[in-house]
């Protein structure tokens, strides 16, 4: 059989969409089409959505409420800033290696905390994202205290000068990230993961140990929180404690309610907007803090699935529609309706 | 002997303070009871009342009778609340999925606290809190101020009050009955919306006291001062066996005095991180708290 370009349709046309998302406003950036402050702020929404993901893994894919999240954050930030200032490690490796540290505290807390559920946890993440703020505050030699931690690492200001550069960085790593958690979901891990979400008991009685897969996915978004923590702090170049704060996590969970628990697109593009609508909205002053709540209960009481509910976007399907479309416009709402499934591809922004 | 009086003064300024978290607790816990939500908007309605109260003492000075018609004042104000955002926010929710109820939850505090801080006359600035004039009364080897005697005393008698109301009146049943099965007690002829609106008003009323006292006894108010007691207060709540009314007031003077004493003997930074550690320490050797019950899975 040969192997046309069509046949590796599901890999090129989102890796275009992908690869378009990353290189354009990196670009754009670069020659000045996008000013400034506009790469900043979306720079800054790419780093949420990488924080919104992680949120997700926990809360929509797992099914475990977490209110802690900002913590695991405020670690991988920490654990950047300190290794590549402190010990010296180049920016890229110690980011990883944040990430890994993050994912080891994930662990040590997720051991005692996932053995409760439902409220429970939930509250017991936010104790732990609390203690790691007052840790934070109080571990004054390691971490700063509460005046927080600068950056002055030649490579890391680096990033923060560069707006373009950052773009590219973040942007990509968010790339990465959704490929990696797409195939991941679809893995034998993935599928028990979300056999667990759905019902625990049922899932238990297949032989899918609850615990060890719960802590699998708590561990991977502890991850991907800590890289975007480590991202954020040479993005910003400064960090504080407040960054662990019960009001972060919040914030990240608000996202992922907005975007649809369980939906990796949904969560992303609730940031990007969200994101956007926070600096757009800043003539309101004070009042544009009023909106994002109003908002919040009108999703509740009207669209409590968020807004993609569970499923994801499509970029094939979106050509596919696209082409159909361009071809018999009459045709194409048949042929949707038939498409609608629940199984989506990647996406970048 | 130095360090015993110590330890007992210690103790006092505890359960002071442990007054206050139970008092807040008692909140979260009956609601928790009866609609099984955890209302994140708990906290921001002690707020309310310390500004209430704030507004009635700047108006006519601070004297005893006014400090409780301050009182009185934000208890009304804080019931009012919470009938408005059970009845708009919360009942049309009772149905969906728990975790709707707790981000609307989490909105409607968000919206407390932003709310004060874009109203003019309250604004995001913090105010120093008008209070009685502190009287230390000496007995022998501790002294305690007057206003922590005032919070104790009042806490006591509330939480009796409280007790008695749940127990021995009516409405006190109604609300046992609809918190162990609401569709049966619907059909037993129980208001059941009205019940759980007076459920919510009986926990804000207490938070209004819990807020008054808290400014009283820690003098400086702002539009967030309500987040920190309140989780304080329902990490006292699930100390104490969420969902169970004694728990809630054990729950409070525990964390209360364990606060002070880690303020105390050990380090006043970590304090925060001692009550949350207590917490995860209980839920981890009794996951329903130190009064809760268990309940079984049934598939």
């Amino acid at each position: 059989m040969k192997k046309t370009l069509a046949s590796y349709r599901n890999l090129v046309i989102p890796g275009c969409f992908a690869l378009a998302a990353v290189i354009l406003p990196s670009i754009g950036i670069k020659i000045g089409i996008i000013d400034a402050y506009i790469a900043q702020v979306i720079t800054l929404a790419g780093i949420n959505a990488i924080l919104a993901i992680s949120v997700n893994i926990v809360c929509g894919i797992t099914g475990q409420l977490s209110l802690g999240q900002a913590g695991f954050m405020a670690i991988g930030a920490y654990a950047c800033i300190i290794l590549t200032e402190t010990a010296g490690i180049p920016l890229p490796i110690s980011i990883l290696l944040a990430g890994l540290v993050t994912s080891g505290a994930g662990f040590l807390i997720g051991f005692p905390t996932l053995k409760l559920t439902g409220d429970y946890l939930a509250i017991v993440t936010l104790g732990f994202g609390e203690i790691i703020r007052v840790f934070l505050v109080n571990l004054k030699s390691l971490t700063g205290g509460a005046n927080g931690k600068r950056f002055t690492n030649s490579s890391a200001v680096f990033l923060s000068l560069n707006a373009d550069i950052a773009y590219l960085v973040i942007i990509a790593s968010l790339v990465l990230i959704i490929v990696f958690l797409q195939n991941f979901i679809r893995s034998t891990y993935g599928r028990a993961i979300l056999a667990v979400r759905e019902d625990e008991i049922a899932a238990n009685s297949n032989g899918i140990g609850v615990f060890k897969y719960k802590m699998t996915g708590f561990v991977i978004a502890s991850f991907v929180a800590g890289i975007g923590g480590a991202l954020y702090a040479p993005f910003i170049g400064f960090i504080k404690p407040e960054m662990a704060s019960f009001n972060r996590s919040i914030e990240y969970l608000i996202f992922v309610v907005l975007g649809g628990m369980g939906s990796i697109t949904g969560s992303i593009i609730a940031a990007f907007v969200l994101t956007y609508l926070q600096e757009f909205l800043r003539f309101l002053r004070d009042y544009r803090l009023l909106i994002y709540p109003l908002i919040l209960i009108f999703v509740m009481l009207f669209r409590p699935q968020g807004l993609l509910g569970m499923k994801e976007l499509s970029f094939v399907k979106t050509w596919d529609n696209f082409r159909i479309f361009l071809k018999n416009p009459a045709k194409f709402k048949v042929i949707k309706d038939k498409f609608t499934s629940n199984k989506g591809e990647k996406d970048a922004k | 002997m130095e360090s015993s009086s110590m330890i007992i003064q210690q103790v006092i300024n505890g359960i002071s303070l442990g007054s206050i978290y139970a008092l807040i607790a008692l909140g979260y816990t009956m609601v928790y009871g009866i609609v099984k939500l955890i209302n994140f908007a708990h906290g921001d309605l002690l707020m309310v009342g310390a500004y209430a109260g704030y507004f009635v003492l700047r108006q006519f000075g601070a004297s005893p009778l006014v400090f409780f018609l301050a009182i009185l004042f934000a208890m009304l104000v804080c019931a009012v609340f919470a009938i408005l955002i059970e009845r708009f926010a919360y009942r049309p929710l009772r149905n969906a999925p728990r975790l709707n109820s707790l981000i609307t939850a989490i909105a409607v505090s968000l919206i407390l606290q932003n709310g004060a801080r874009v109203i003019p006359f309250i604004g995001p600035n913090p105010r120093q809190y008008i209070t009685l004039s502190t009287v230390m009364v000496d007995l022998g080897f501790v002294s305690i101020s007057n206003i922590q005697l005032l919070v104790i005393i009042l806490s006591a008698v509330l939480m009796i009050l409280l007790t008695y109301i749940i127990n021995f009146t009516k409405t006190g049943k109604a609300l046992r009955a609809v918190s162990w099965d609401m569709k049966a007690a619907s059909l037993m002829g129980i208001p059941v919306n009205k019940t759980i609106a007076f459920t919510f008003a009986l926990g804000a009323v207490l938070a209004a006291v819990g807020g008054v006292l808290y400014a009283t006894a820690y003098p400086q108010i702002n539009p967030t001062m309500g987040t920190m007691p309140g989780l304080k207060a329902f990490v006292a709540a699930v100390l104490g066996g969420i969902g169970s009314i004694p728990g809630a007031m054990i729950g409070g003077y525990i964390l209360g005095i364990a606060e002070t004493m880690t303020k105390g003997f050990l380090s006043s930074q970590f304090a925060d991180a001692i009550s949350f550690g207590i917490l995860i320490i209980i839920l981890l050797v009794k996951p329903t708290g130190l009064m809760g019950k268990n309940m079984r899975v049934k598939v």
